[in-house]
């Protein structure tokens, strides 16, 4: 295995420093280090070094939609985005609802090697609501499953919700919610506003999301287990997770970078790259998303990396599947909305993006943690002064629906270590 | 003007030059030979992926009456019921080499897709898309208003019904405004869209409020589904308190008209009496839709190649 010597790297929350990458560790910190002689020597000036980030929402499409995404593709865009683990959405074909699946996933992930994948097993069976999926055979799989979500659906029943809750206590689980009442959502195409109104879409309430996310935070209050909110999007969503937050609740909460970023007014191309769910909200959403992000109410930023293969996005609007690629410009589209406006220093990117996901999702262990000596060597070195324009043809991954094509952003991921090991140098894949 | 796709695009002049096309084009209608050789040559495609006899009819009228050549695609029968995409369909009239393509499509921006994504070259008009604009009924209703009122410039125009699911409604809201009139939607608050901020129309949940001083009021079809989804509880209580009967109409002012887009729901939003009465000019509007679309379809499709060449650059 090659050793590393990183020298001249800013070290986030630190000085500039060398590092030093043996057998899969960080072995030192520091200047004027002793390096093996056939250590390979990466110059780092001018570029940070951030801990590995993890995403804690990926949807990685396999089994089942390998049209859309594999386990390698996903994973290569990952390493690219900078990311060192990925946790894989349920809502593949079968559904991750079985011990079976999410070791076939687990499995996947590790043949790959570009970032150590994470299984979300489902709620329930089938994802459909009604019954519960064997929570306790994916917890105890080789794939140690502990984050359970339905996503992409709402658990909805309140009931079936409580005891989801109850039962992931026994194996310290948390369950991921999909905040979003259905009735209330039906044949929901975009923000519900003035603008949907205009342009004669079906509206998609705030209303909906913040109804489940207080009704989930009250349960949650009431069984003491953990919850964790999916891809929070209203302002009104920051507001009662932070008055939560504030009595004590037991909650944490995830932000995309879309919804860091874009604003509902996109739809009016009736461009189907547009089309989330939740969907692209207000200006004052934008604004308010990206202060709880500052201020600690929203814990992480996870992509919701979604990828459609070109026939379902390539067409009228209301036929469009949901969703948007995320994972290769996530650290781009952060640096522009956080860090580029003076909310958040680059230790609170290191805390959003990897501290605080590896924590939600128990591999601590591994992965989100600080970069000294003796810590595992997941680390990704980024060049902040660089500015790139997003091609959708150029993404590793297999499918083109970046809602930021053609945007240039700051930063560039130069180079990812997965457990010391390159997966991408010189801004490109290392193997 | 390239396509058709929102009456909110029209400028002033553009609405009224295309009523005043249409004049012409209706003074037509009263002569032995009722053709124009303007559009010869040219193959206008009615694409229809939503049933609708009378618009479908009304543009085919149209561009048959320039003498163009029509070619008539609806979804039943077609390949698109076979699950063909809006991007082949498309690729498909381009290969064809269809000048001007009719769309009515159930998908709000469906014929803005179809304009702006490359696929085909030719004109598009919105024959009406989802939830979103009808283009052209809006133009047909305005056509409509001018012959029996004049001008529209501060006329109160009254549109009553489900405006949340209508695209008559919104189409005509845009025109009617730039137009010069005051417009005014009343429905009950669940058929209104939550944020009416951006309109230029008043609101209203009382339509006895608003009769006595509208110039034309326009009833829209209201389906009785919507009171499964809870829009309203009854089409008894609908039509109650917002239906259009005679004791209603007696409020309106001596020279008020009454306009339906059709199909109408007769004894739902609108009473026979009132459809049928002298202030009803329901079976005008069908007429006036055909002169309206000639005027559209010549206006867009008999310029000057050059104009169409700069601008598909």
């Amino acid at each position: 295995m090659t050793a590393y010597l990183i020298t001249g790297a800013k070290i986030v929350g630190g000085d500039v420093a060398d590092l030093l990458i043996e057998n899969g560790k960080i072995v030192a910190v520091g200047t004027n280090l002793d390096a093996p002689k056939d250590a390979e020597t990466i110059d780092a000036q001018g570029l940070i070094a951030l801990p590995g980030l993890v995403d804690l929402h990926t949807h990685l499409r396999e089994p089942g939609r390998e049209d859309a995404e594999t386990v390698l593709t996903g994973t290569r865009a990952a390493a690219l985005g900078g990311f060192t683990a990925v946790f894989a959405m349920a809502n593949t074909d079968p559904v991750a609802d079985t011990a079976g699946v999410v070791e076939q996933v687990w499995r996947l992930g590790r043949d790959a090697g570009y970032a150590d994948v994470y299984p979300i097993g489902a709620v329930t069976v089938g994802r459909k609501g009604t019954q519960l999926a064997e929570l306790g055979a994916m917890a105890d799989s080789a794939a140690r499953v502990r984050v359970f979500s339905d996503d992409g659906d709402c658990v909805w029943d309140a009931a079936l919700m409580r005891r989801a809750l109850e039962y992931v206590k026994a194996f310290d689980g948390v369950i991921a919610q999909h905040a979003q009442e259905p009735r209330l959502t039906q044949g929901a195409q975009m923000n519900e506003g003035a603008l949907s109104g205009v342009l004669g879409l079906t509206g998609w309430p705030s209303v909906a999301e913040e109804a489940i996310i207080a009704r989930d935070i009250l349960l949650n209050a009431h069984v003491g287990s953990k919850l964790h909110i999916c891809h929070l999007s209203t302002k009104g969503s920051v507001e009662i997770v932070r008055a939560a937050k504030k009595r004590g609740f037991e909650v944490t909460a995830e932000v995309t970078p879309h919804h860091l970023l874009l604003t509902e007014d996109l739809a009016a191309s009736y461009n189907p790259v547009y089309k989330v769910n939740p969907p692209l909200r207000t200006k004052d959403d934008v604004e308010a998303v990206r202060e709880g992000l500052a201020d600690g109410t929203i814990d992480i930023v996870a992509t919701d990396h979604a990828p459609h293969p070109v026939e379902d996005k390539d067409c009228e609007w209301s036929a469009a599947a949901f969703g948007m690629l995320g994972l290769e410009t996530a650290l781009s589209v952060v640096q522009q909305a956080m860090i580029d406006t003076k909310l958040m220093t680059w230790a609170d990117v290191a805390d959003r993006m990897s501290y605080r996901p590896a924590a939600i999702g128990q591999v601590g262990g591994e992965h989100g943690r600080p970069l000294e000596a003796g810590a595992p060597a997941n680390l990704v070195l980024v060049d902040l002064a660089a500015e790139r324009t997003v091609v959708p043809g150029e993404s590793a991954s297999l499918s083109r629906n970046t809602p930021f094509d053609g945007m240039t952003l700051p930063g560039k991921v130069v180079a990812t270590f997965l457990r010391g090991t390159a997966t991408v140098l010189d801004g490109k894949l290392a193997r | 003007m390239r396509h058709l796709l929102s009456a909110g695009d029209l400028s002033r002049d553009e609405a009224n030059l295309i009523l005043d096309t249409a004049e012409e084009m209706r003074s037509l209608a009263d002569r032995p030979i009722k053709k124009l050789p303007a559009l010869r040559g040219r193959t206008v495609v009615n694409l229809f992926f939503e049933d609708s006899t009378r618009t479908r009819i009304s543009f085919e009228a149209a561009a048959k009456r320039l003498s163009a050549d029509v070619i008539n695609f609806s979804a039943k029968g077609s390949s698109v019921s076979k699950g063909e995409s809006l991007k082949d369909t498309a690729l498909t009239l381009q290969a064809m080499g269809a000048d001007g393509v009719v769309c009515r499509h159930g998908s709000s921006g469906a014929p803005h897709l179809l304009a702006t994504s490359g696929w085909m070259t030719g004109s598009v008009v919105n024959a009406g898309d989802g939830t979103h604009e009808h283009p052209t009924q809006a133009l047909l209703d305005a056509f409509t208003m001018r012959r029996h009122l004049g001008s529209l410039e501060g006329r109160r125009i009254t549109i009553v019904g489900d405006v949340l699911h209508s695209r008559v409604a919104r189409s005509n809201v845009l025109l009617l405004s730039t137009l010069g009139a005051d417009v005014t939607v009343v429905a009950p608050p669940t058929l209104l869209p939550v944020d009416m901020t951006s309109w230029p129309c008043a609101t209203s949940y009382d339509l006895d409020g608003a009769l006595a001083k509208s110039d034309a009021v326009m009833m829209l079809r209201v389906q009785r589904e919507r009171m499964n989804d809870a829009y309203f509880p009854s089409a008894r209580e609908y039509t109650r308190r917002y239906g259009l009967d005679v004791h209603r109409m007696a409020q309106l002012p001596d020279d008020a008209i009454v306009l339906h887009p059709g199909p109408m729901n007769r004894g739902m939003e609108i009473s026979a009496e009132v459809a049928d009465s002298a202030r009803s000019v329901i079976v005008e509007q069908v007429t006036n839709g055909v002169a309206v679309r000639m005027a559209v379809l010549y206006l867009l499709l008999s310029g000057s190649n050059d104009t169409t060449e700069e601008q598909t650059a």
